[in-house]
């Protein structure tokens, strides 16, 4: 029954992709030119003036221009000209070590503020104020403290995902069952072994859903920081590209980056299955 | 007289209009005879020659005066004269070699516009390997993180719009830090673009209400476009909207049909008529023809800590730019900037600028080979008119002190020193009178220039 459900699933995806491509491709269909003009001026003339080329691309360029990438994914043509493959590993090693350094900070703070519920009360607001600040809104701040681009966007990814973290962190420590650490407690567990064999394994799940909502927020927000600091990174190339109103390129960036989002998403995923465990 | 005319030339015309009575300038007779198509020159033969014009100029200041010279004695026997008692070997020598950069590997800046075309075209065409550099250029996202990765020593020195140093220096917009600009990178080569279904509103009267969009609030695009509407009767602070919008986001903008037009670098109005959006109404050198656009900026920091590598850089700078002047080289220009790697724009559109025979989004073919043009000198009454467009917008308040502040940020002194290092030969002033839209501007009166205008900013 269930192989039979994931087979029509399927099936039904493929449907839907398939009539998605369809109509892209008829909507973005050339018209014939609407005006005549000198040959001369043609040729001065870019493709949607001339043959009525719509502006927007169809899937048939998207795929040709995908291929052309995929051939080559490392190629490096000077420091503002590189392979998507180089691309995309600049903005894995931004997004990883940003998020890295969120988690060595929030899990253990979060762990302190979570087992003192007049901390967690206290820092509370200011947790709130922070956690929905852009990273766009950061960026200036960070460029003109840290004075160095490429800190500022690693700087700017840890304290973008930083807040999920903490607030699960928090919240899955506090809300620990109450009989488990009495428990503990008539067992004589002193406190840091309590929290070892203890917390921590019952937070787990709920502090790992909170490390997959971070890293689902730096891969959003890496796309952002490189736009706006150019010089490498996948959001450099959707910047760069679309400085050439290469829309196509642009087509081709987003759909890296919702793989490679889906891909760190699983990753994460997998982790909070593992330390799942059933009450 | 440009820096890169010919001083040996007798029959250069020294006033309007051209030898021949049928071309517009002397520069347009000389595009048209191409005399002096000298592709393959070596590169001692290059320095000798403008190290014998330094000198020819230093003997003769006044043009009609060597003119004289020349013609009753021939330019070979002149030459061949000045050698005599001017050691010209020794001094082509001593302009060719010198002091090592402190710093040879060098990060600078730039925005993917045409304006930046000597800065970037310097790296493929090799003139900052010939002065001795190793350079990265590197492409940056807008005017403010040029200006924060400059202030923060990421880049050592970076294209800024001509404005930029001076309100950096100033500390509007930012900490006062001190700027400098060494040479200036275009003149002209911007342009006003309206959307499509303007085509019959081209009278300035009738734009009331609407948007434009222009690349950042301290830009010569700013200050030309207010002044192009003030003139026409409109205050651009009340009757129309004007917007900083980076300029790749101009043509999708325009498309959108959230902006009527805008005062931008080139190649973005001509994407903007290549990609059928819009139509080119005037080009910036009709409001002021030879105005200055970008400059090439660094800190005075760099300056002093490295002014050996700063010399260079200004070199190559300049050199890259007096190629960039020549009508015959742009094609190449146009190959060589138009990668990825470089502005990321269609060839097509990048020759267009350049050459300036261009589509007008109209259906018809113009050709202005003045379309933009590239002259390093960093007049200070460049600096010195910014200053009051400041004033009349009310960007800065109270008394300025127009003359230091130029001085001190456009160096022309430092840059005329390296021009006649390198032979070219630099104006004896660095003030110089120029109008815009038939007004003209005395350097000297600024106060009075401000209180001139009508449309202004109550201060």
């Amino acid at each position: 029954m269930t192989s039979s459900l994931r087979l029509r699933a399927g099936l039904v995806s493929i449907v839907l992709l398939a009539a998605f491509l369809g109509v892209w491709h008829l909507a973005t269909r050339s018209t014939s030119a609407t005006t005549t003009m000198s040959p001369e001026y043609a040729k001065l003339m870019g493709l949607t003036a001339t043959q009525g080329k719509s502006a927007m691309p169809g899937p048939l360029d998207v795929g040709a221009k995908l291929w052309e990438h995929l051939r080559r994914p490392f190629y490096d043509n000077g420091p503002n000209d590189k392979g998507l493959g180089i691309q995309l590993g600049y903005s894995i090693a931004r997004v990883g070590l940003g998020y890295l350094l969120a988690v060595l900070v929030a899990i253990p703070l979060g762990f302190l503020i979570g087992m003192s519920p007049l901390l967690s009360k206290a820092l509370d607001p200011f947790i709130q104020v922070l956690k929905p600040i852009s990273p766009l809104a950061w960026m200036p701040l960070a460029l003109y403290t840290i004075k160095d681009s490429s800190i500022s966007a690693i700087f700017v990814i840890f304290i973008c995902s930083i807040w999920p973290m903490l607030l699960n962190t928090v919240f899955g420590v506090a809300s620990v069952r109450k009989e488990w650490i009495n428990v503990a407690r008539t067992l004589e567990v002193g406190t840091v072994r309590r929290a070892f064999t203890v917390i921590l394994p019952a937070a787990a799940p709920t502090i790992l859903t909170g490390m997959r909502i971070s890293i689902g927020i730096a891969w959003l927000v890496i796309v952002a920081a490189e736009m706006l600091v150019g010089g490498t990174g996948i959001g450099y190339f959707v910047w760069n590209e679309w400085n050439n109103l290469s829309i196509t390129n642009v087509i081709i960036a987003i759909l890296l980056i919702g793989i490679v989002g889906m891909l760190l998403d699983q990753i994460l995923a997998r982790f909070t299955r593992m330390v799942t465990f059933p009450e | 007289m440009s820096t890169f005319d010919d001083p040996f030339d007798a029959g250069r015309n020294l006033g309007a209009g051209c030898v021949c009575g049928q071309h517009r300038s002397a520069r347009e007779h000389e595009q048209a005879t191409a005399l002096r198509c000298d592709p393959v020159e070596s590169e001692e033969k290059r320095y000798e020659g403008v190290v014998a014009s330094a000198v020819m100029r230093a003997m003769f200041p006044q043009d009609a005066a060597r003119r004289a010279f020349l013609k009753s004695v021939g330019a070979s026997t002149a030459l061949a004269a000045l050698s005599q008692f001017f050691p010209l070997k020794t001094a082509t020598e001593v302009f060719a070699q010198t002091g090592t950069p402190e710093k040879k590997d060098l990060k600078v800046g730039f925005i993917p516009i045409t304006c930046a075309t000597p800065i970037i075209m310097a790296a493929p065409l090799g003139f900052y390997a010939k002065h001795g550099l190793n350079v990265e250029v590197v492409k940056t996202a807008g005017w403010a993180v040029i200006r924060d990765k400059t202030i923060n020593k990421e880049y050592d020195a970076a294209h800024m719009l001509a404005p930029m140093p001076i309100a950096i220096s100033l500390g509007l917009g930012a900490n006062a830090i001190p700027f400098a600009v060494p040479a200036i990178e275009n003149i002209n080569g911007q342009g006003i673009v309206l959307a499509s279904k303007h085509k019959d509103k081209r009278d300035p009267k009738d734009w009331k209400g609407m948007k434009f969009a222009i690349p950042f609030d301290y830009s010569m695009h700013n200050y030309l476009l207010r002044y192009y509407l003030a003139e026409h009767g409109l205050d651009p602070d009340t009757d129309v909207q004007l917007r900083s919008v980076p300029p790749p986001e101009m043509v999708a903008n325009l498309r959108a049909d959230n902006i009527d037009g805008f005062l931008a670098p080139d190649n973005i109005c001509q994407r903007a008529i290549y990609d059928g959006v819009g139509f080119m109404h005037l080009l910036s050198k009709e409001i002021w023809d030879g105005h200055p656009c970008c400059s090439f900026a660094a800190s005075r920091e760099f300056i002093t800590t490295a002014p050996n590598s700063f010399a260079a850089l200004t070199r190559a700078i300049v050199d890259a730019t007096a190629y960039a002047s020549k009508a015959e080289n742009r094609k190449q220009i146009a190959e060589a900037i138009a990668p990825a790697n470089y502005i990321n724009a269609p060839v097509t559109v990048l020759e267009q600028v350049l050459t300036g025979t261009y589509a007008d989004g109209l259906g018809g073919v113009k050709t202005d080979a003045k379309r933009v043009d590239f002259d390093p000198f960093p007049w200070q009454s460049f600096a010195v008119w910014m200053l009051t467009q400041m004033k009349r917008w009310g960007q800065i308040k109270g008394d300025v002190d127009y003359k230091a502040v130029a001085e001190q940020v456009y160096l022309a002194t430092d840059t005329k020193k390296l021009m006649t290092e390198m032979g070219l030969s630099p104006p004896a002033s660095s003030y110089k009178s120029f109008a815009v839209m038939g007004k003209t501007f005395d350097p000297a009166k600024p106060e009075d220039y401000v209180a001139s205008f009508k449309i202004r900013k109550a201060s």
